[in-house]
């Protein structure tokens, strides 16, 4: 399969691991961050963690979306399908996620009209074939989904549909980095950036983390070969003392980034002053809101929302797994309290969460954790 | 070298407040309905874990009995039908606990206003399922409910099978060293099914794969004979779910290479986009089998002669170790583990 099979060549990912052990130093210890969630699953899924020198270790950053938001934001969500005349609508992503009165599914199978959606576009179709119902679309995501939020709402105004709004949780990727940088605990050598997100805000909005951080960064794609490639220039890099901004993944992204993306989100968001982080706390100017235009499509403002803080339960370390301060199996709750199947925390369930891709791919790979041989 | 009996795996208990759509899924909260429920209060007795078929001694005969219900949505999707997947669905679950199915009896639950050339065209499909699978319908009950109490047609089917001689489907038999050997590419049953609901817009040149492993399972037996340990049909949950199974109730691990797993380019891409796993995702025309190593050339090459089992090959084999665990190994030295699903697929943002 083109785009897919090349970049999974077994003799060029070994090649690539070569060249990773060749440029780290033996004597020194490489931190780097993927910074997005699709990463994490990556690594853990092609098991890249394998073929990397023990003293290359990766962190996993907090691009995940669904794992950023607060447990009051999932409750705001699903408070309005608490109303008879209303359909939330939501990515698969968001189905699982625990609400402090259970997930979008557990709300599903109770009654409540709560249902899978593939695009906003989708969300807009439900609204129009059922004008007796008001639908909402629960929007997550970084710039990545943001244009085909902003897309739709300008298509609701445009085609005045009015019996449809969007809960918008977009969040926005430089801040979060940011936040990590100036989090104390953290020695980071160097980020693998995110490539999803860099397709739409191009790789210009990084240039502060090379100039006044003076750390490198290389957006990369998702493929093994694109995670190992990124790994190997951001070595170079500290190999040579430099840090800049270097983009691996130049098949999907503009270094400008995507123009007319860019335009569509500035069309219906704005910048929220501050939005909470699940775990990270409030960060200024990190996530987007409807702006005034768009208001009659803005579910905050139809709906009120309780808009009630929730902490996460005491035990759940959930932000430091996020700013990659403790890996997903060092959080107390680990595997015990805390499984895909009952999730404390939203990194258990998202398809970008970390611990769901170390709980998935890697935890039992140990003989230790469930020896049932040695038990005879 | 340690072999542990099925009955050391931890008791599992059902204490879910509700019943949700997970349960229905063929992953961990169907076990746990299964066998934290029904098992312990409906079942007499249970020695060893639950297989595909309950087998039956009346008299000096031999008998195997499976029950299967289907409440698919859509009712006919490219390459098959519902009708005709109460038929093969419940000739597969004989088949894999060696039997070859006999007769069916069959329950309809329809809803009212169900047009009657949609059931006279399902009714049609089991018949002529059941002619080729040769297996006797023996009759079966009918309810209708309200309109909006049931989604058009549900058809349960439960089958009688005679167990083939000379072979013990037995999980606790599975040994290190076995070989796992798949019928065919996997995936093309459920992709089809979640095209076919048309929420996607994507198109693929697909089939659902629904058919009788029968003929195969038959002459994997005359090749293998005692050599075949354990069989079953991967549906709901995967190959991946199936050998999560497999591992579990004989305690060792199963490694696979997953390069090896034939998978159709439309299923693979389909996976690709949406963020699922084929080893995941449903079928209901392949099967697995564990083979004893010494017999795992003659039984693939038996299964590869049949038609339709031109594409089985072996994709891995059973360890020792991680005990009860799953491991897909790379071409280029790394491993992950693969796990049981949580509920359904459900495809990612991004």
């Amino acid at each position: 399969m083109r785009f897919v099979d090349e970049f999974r060549e077994p003799e060029l990912i070994r090649k690539a691991a070569e060249e990773i052990r060749r440029l780290a130093d033996p004597a020194r210890r490489f931190r780097l961050m993927e910074v997005c969630g699709g990463h994490t699953h990556a690594i853990y899924r092609f098991g890249l963690k394998d073929v990397l020198p023990a003293n290359v270790e990766l962190i996993h950053g907090p691009g995940c979306p669904v794992c950023v938001l607060p447990m009051g934001r999932i409750d705001d969500g699903l408070s309005m399908a608490g109303r008879s005349d209303v359909i939330l609508t939501a990515f698969g992503d968001m189905m699982r996620v625990p609400g402090t009165q259970g997930s979008p599914l557990q709300h599903k199978a109770r009654g409540r009209d709560v249902r899978i959606v593939y695009s906003p576009m989708d969300a807009l179709k439900l609204a129009q074939a059922n004008p007796d119902t008001h639908v909402v679309f629960f929007a997550i995501g970084f710039e990545t989904t943001a244009p085909s939020t902003a897309l739709t709402m300008m298509r609701a105004r445009a085609q005045g549909t009015r019996n449809f709004s969007v809960f918008c949780n977009h969040v926005t990727i430089v801040p979060a980095i940011r936040a990590i940088l100036d989090s104390p605990d953290m020695r980071i050598d160097g980020f693998i950036g995110p490539g999803h997100v860099s397709t739409v805000i191009g790789c210009r909005p990084y240039e502060w983390i090379a100039a006044d951080a003076g750390k490198p960064i290389v957006v990369s794609g998702f493929e093994p070969l694109d995670i190992l490639q990124g790994i190997v220039m951001l070595l170079r890099q500290l190999e040579h003392g430099e840090a800049r901004v270097e983009n691996q993944y130049t098949r999907a992204v503009p270094w400008e980034g995507n123009r007319a993306a860019l335009g569509v989100i500035a069309e219906v968001f704005e910048l929220r002053p501050y939005f909470e982080w699940r775990g990270m706390g409030f960060i200024s100017q990190s996530a987007l809101r409807v702006n005034d235009r768009y208001a009659d499509w803005d579910a905050e403002r139809r709906f009120n929302v309780p808009g009630l803080r929730v902490t996460d339960p005491k035990a759940a370390q959930c932000g430091e797994v996020l700013k990659g301060v403790l890996k997903p199996a060092q959080c107390k709750l680990f595997g015990r309290e805390c499984t895909p199947e009952h999730p404390v925390g939203a990194l258990m369930v998202s398809s970008e969460g970390s611990c769901a891709a170390y709980y998935n791919y890697e935890h039992r790979k140990s003989p230790a954790v469930i020896d049932l041989a040695s038990m005879a | 070298m340690p072999i542990v009996s099925a009955r050391l795996v931890p008791r599992v208990r059902f204490k879910d407040p509700q019943i949700e759509m997970a349960h229905g899924a063929g992953g961990k909260a169907s076990r746990r309905l299964v066998e934290g429920l029904f098992a312990p209060l409906l079942l007499d007795s249970r020695e060893g874990p639950l297989g595909d078929a309950a087998h039956l001694r009346l008299g000096p005969t031999d008998l195997a009995v499976t029950a299967d219900s289907f409440v698919v949505n859509p009712l006919t999707f490219p390459g098959g039908s519902i009708g005709e997947l109460a038929v093969n669905g419940t000739v597969n679950d004989l088949a894999v606990a060696g039997a070859r199915a006999e007769g069916l009896v069959t329950t309809f639950i329809l809803e009212a206003g169900l047009p009657g050339d949609v059931l006279e065209a399902e009714v049609r499909a089991m018949a002529r399922a059941a002619r080729q699978a040769g297996v006797a319908i023996l009759g079966g009950d009918t309810k209708v409910v309200e309109h909006g109490q049931a989604d058009r047609m549900y058809i349960t089917t439960t089958g009688i099978g005679r167990p083939l001689s000379g072979v013990t489907i037995d999980v606790r038999s599975v040994r290190p060293g076995d070989k796992v050997l798949l019928s065919g590419p996997v995936g093309d049953h459920g992709i089809t099914i979640l095209l076919a609901r048309g929420g996607l817009d994507l198109e693929a040149d697909l089939e659902s794969d629904t058919r009788s492993v029968w003929p195969m399972v038959e002459t994997l037996v005359d090749a293998a004979g005692a050599g075949v340990r354990w069989m079953r049909d991967p549906t709901r949950g995967g190959v991946a779910t199936s050998l999560n199974e497999l591992a579990r109730d004989c305690g060792l691990g199963v490694s696979i290479l997953e390069d090896d797993v034939p998978v159709h380019n439309a299923v693979r891409g389909a996976c690709e986009l949406l963020g699922l796993d084929p080893l995941h995702i449903a079928n209901e025309g392949q099967f697995l089998a564990v083979v004893a190593p010494e017999h795992a050339t003659a039984a693939l090459r038996a299964v590869q002669s049949t038609p339709g089992g031109e594409r089985a090959c072996i994709i891995g084999e059973i360890l020792p170790q991680p005990a009860g665990t799953v491991l897909a190994m790379t071409r280029y030295g790394a491993s992950r583990v693969i796990d049981m699903l949580v509920g359904d697929p459900l495809p990612r943002i991004c």
